[in-house]
């Protein structure tokens, strides 16, 4: 493993923000961040996380990825008014930038227009045009693997992770869903449709730590965000056996 | 059919069951309720002394082993379902196994562990006269939900009865339920640390219910002891921990294997030396000697209770096996695998570990919380870490995250291999990390091995 030697500024840093770091985490979101750090400082690149709260504004050319994971009902509610009134423009333009913004369960119904819950509307981000519906239905809960084609090119990858949900998010016409589902439940349990992706803006219901059960997809990140065509390979013999294990437990 | 009668043919099934090789404790208790819906009710009503109920998401099967020893020094005859089945049929199972002719039961006061979803739904029948309310944490979330739904369970079900009311002063979730209006003759007892010595600097990234039940703004902390656990108030002055009744001071904390402290009873006190490890057992101790007290037994019978409790079933258990040593410290969510991290981190030397995970569904098939974990603190002490149970290689690579060189992991699937693999390497003290039915299954093997005691009953 490349360890940096002291004195010498890495010649590339991956800068994160996490929004409401500490509000949307149900799920042990942390694990995400953990793993890019990780991956980060074993390849001598430089990581660096910022944390952006309530009320607080954000940069959008200061960072390369934008982090916006699961929470609480009364949290994500909190968050999702925040984010309308301090954050919303910001993160459009950061989007439109090319910076990485990545929801994920709560996080990823906020990138839509709105998350409606019987009478209550919680307002979205409107970065992609999508919207969801809290059923009245059982909630969505297993585990689940998704197939993938994140560069477009026919190369087929699969992510493993688990969901739990209420909501079911449908897709505007002109967007694409991040994945089929292989197993499990993903936007509506009926579409066969998992997350969405435009861009650089990724929504999913894999919550919590799905980079470490899928660490490729925690490098795909890291090179995308940084403009790099290749990562440095590190020993992921863990890496792959607790991927191969999360698809077991889905089934694929 | 009579109730007797009804029993009686639940008892056959029980025995064919456990001739069969299926020892579910629950079964019998299963059958009854389905012959007999009232049954609980019924047979908790034939109780002389009554019933008092326990609940927690950490620490109920521990409590109730607690506030077992304290009343059974005091010579009071326990119906208590001490093997921690603590849903309906488990319950029923108890009950029905005390059940005796013409109405009668063996046993003075009924003991009952509950389950935090059955709470709502058994306190009615059981009607308790005092009910312990431990701490809410976030624990498996694909069965639970969020932990203030369950909150809201708890505040329905101590509606329904007059009882004695014992509650967690630290938790703010739980101290807001002594805020419900309520007969003045069944009072609310708090149970609290008061110790700066052992707070944490602020509170951890998995912290839990830390906002004002009243208004919604977040808490602030003087201390915090454990998790969201801590002397916390409203910013706006909506609400604030409770001063506790029973309360905790000078605690030492002595590794995985005890701690002391000195217990405060009013104005009453005494020093107790636990036999079990870590705050979260100090917790556990401060509640059973808080529903005691309620109850009426003096303060050397607490004491004397809590001194000579023994582990419960797979929580911090001890047994030989192998020319070594090996804990069981049961670990299930977050909270409190911090905790026993943290008491582990407390041991001299390097530690060797078996860590098992599993994912079915009494574990939480959700493994996510694996993250929420703080398994840092031990990264630099452990030797050797054997990772076992349905989702051994991403417990790995939790720890490999955490910061354990990767020489040091060993993943072996297989429990007893895992197990045998563990037992190989190394001497000295081993300690396993198993979840609820990783635990289940490694007593089993135990068990087999001759290494510990059958189950309970």
């Amino acid at each position: 493993m490349a360890e940096l030697e002291q004195g010498h500024a890495p010649e590339r840093t991956l800068r994160v923000c996490a929004l409401y770091p500490d509000l949307m985490n149900i799920y042990a979101d942390r694990g995400n961040l953990l793993m890019l750090e990780r991956r980060c400082s074993w390849r001598g690149i430089g990581f660096e996380v910022a944390a952006a709260g309530l009320g607080e504004g954000v940069d959008p050319d200061a960072h390369d990825l934008f982090y916006l994971g699961g929470g609480q009902d009364r949290d994500q509610r909190l968050c999702a008014l925040d984010l309308v009134q301090a954050k919303r423009a910001a993160l459009h333009a950061a989007a439109d930038r090319g910076a990485l913004v990545l929801g994920v369960c709560g996080g990823y119904q906020l990138l839509g227009h709105r998350y409606a819950l019987g009478d209550e509307e919680i307002p979205g981000l409107g970065l992609v045009d999508l919207e969801t519906i809290r059923s009245d239905g059982p909630r969505l809960i297993g585990n689940v693997a998704i197939e993938v084609d994140l560069d477009g090119d026919g190369t087929l990858r699969t992510l493993a992770g688990f969901e739990n949900h209420a909501g079911r998010t449908q897709l505007g016409a002109g967007e694409r869903p991040l994945g089929r589902v292989l197993k499990g439940h993903g936007n509506t349990g009926s579409s066969g449709a998992e997350g969405i992706r435009r861009d650089g803006v990724i929504g999913t219901y894999l919550h919590g730590p799905l980079l470490p059960k899928n660490a490729w997809f925690a490098d795909w990140l890291i090179a995308r965000a940084l403009g790099l065509r290749q990562l440095a390979a590190l020993d992921d013999a863990f890496e792959d056996a607790a991927h191969a294990e999360a698809r077991r437990a889905a089934g694929v | 059919m009579t109730l007797g009668a009804k029993i009686a043919v639940a008892r056959a099934a029980g025995a064919l069951s456990r001739r069969s090789g299926r020892g579910a404790t629950s079964l019998p208790g299963k059958v009854l309720m389905r012959l007999a819906p009232d049954a609980i009710g019924r047979l908790a009503a034939r109780l002389p002394h009554g019933s008092a109920v326990i609940s927690a998401t950490n620490g109920k099967t521990t409590t109730t082993a607690m506030v077992a020893a304290i009343l059974e020094h005091g010579g009071e005859r326990l119906v208590h379902n001490r093997a921690g089945a603590n849903m309906a049929g488990g319950i029923a199972a108890t009950l029905l196994d005390a059940a005796r002719r013409r109405g009668a039961i063996d046993g003075d006061t009924g003991l009952f562990e509950v389950d935090e979803f059955w709470l709502d739904r058994l306190v009615p029948q059981l009607r308790p006269w005092a009910i312990l309310l431990g701490n809410l944490f976030r624990d498996q979330l694909d069965r639970y939900g969020e932990l203030e739904t369950i909150a809201d369970r708890w505040r329905a079900a101590i509606a329904t009865v007059d009882a004695l009311l014992v509650l967690n002063a630290d938790d703010p979730l739980v101290a807001d339920l002594g805020l419900v209006p309520r007969d003045p003759d069944f009072g609310v007892t708090y149970f609290g640390v008061d110790d700066d010595a052992v707070a944490l600097p602020g509170l951890a990234h998995a912290s839990d219910s830390t906002h004002c039940r009243r208004c919604g703004a977040p808490l602030t902390y003087d201390a915090v002891y454990l998790g969201h656990l801590g002397r916390y108030r409203c910013p706006n002055g909506d609400s604030e921990r409770p001063a506790p009744h029973v309360r905790a001071t000078a605690i030492a904390l002595r590794g995985t294997r005890g701690a002391r402290f000195e217990l405060h009873v009013g104005d009453e006190q005494a020093t107790v030396a636990l036999p079990l490890p870590g705050l979260y057992n100090v917790y556990n101790a401060l509640g059973a000697a808080a529903l005691a007290s309620a109850l009426g037994a003096p303060l050397t019978q607490i004491v004397a209770g809590l001194e000579s409790t023994q582990a419960a079933f797979g929580r911090a258990e001890t047994v030989r096996i192998g020319g070594r040593e090996l804990a069981i410290l049961l670990v299930k969510n977050p909270a409190g695998a911090n905790e026993v991290l943290r008491t582990l981190a407390l041991d001299d030397g390097a530690v060797d570990v078996l860590a098992v995970l599993n994912d079915k569904i009494a574990d939480g098939r959700d493994v996510s919380w694996v993250w929420d974990a703080d398994f840092e603190v031990i990264a630099g002490r452990v030797r050797r870490v054997t990772c076992s149970g349905t989702r051994a290689a991403e417990l790995a690579l939790r720890l490999k995250y955490a910061g354990v060189a990767p020489e040091r992991l060993h993943v072996v699937p297989e429990l007893e291999d895992g197990l045998d693999a563990a037992l190989a390497d190394g001497e000295g003290r081993l300690v396993a990390l198993p979840t609820y039915t990783a635990m289940l299954a490694l007593r089993e093997l135990l068990v087999a091995r001759g290494a510990a005691a059958g189950s309970f009953g």
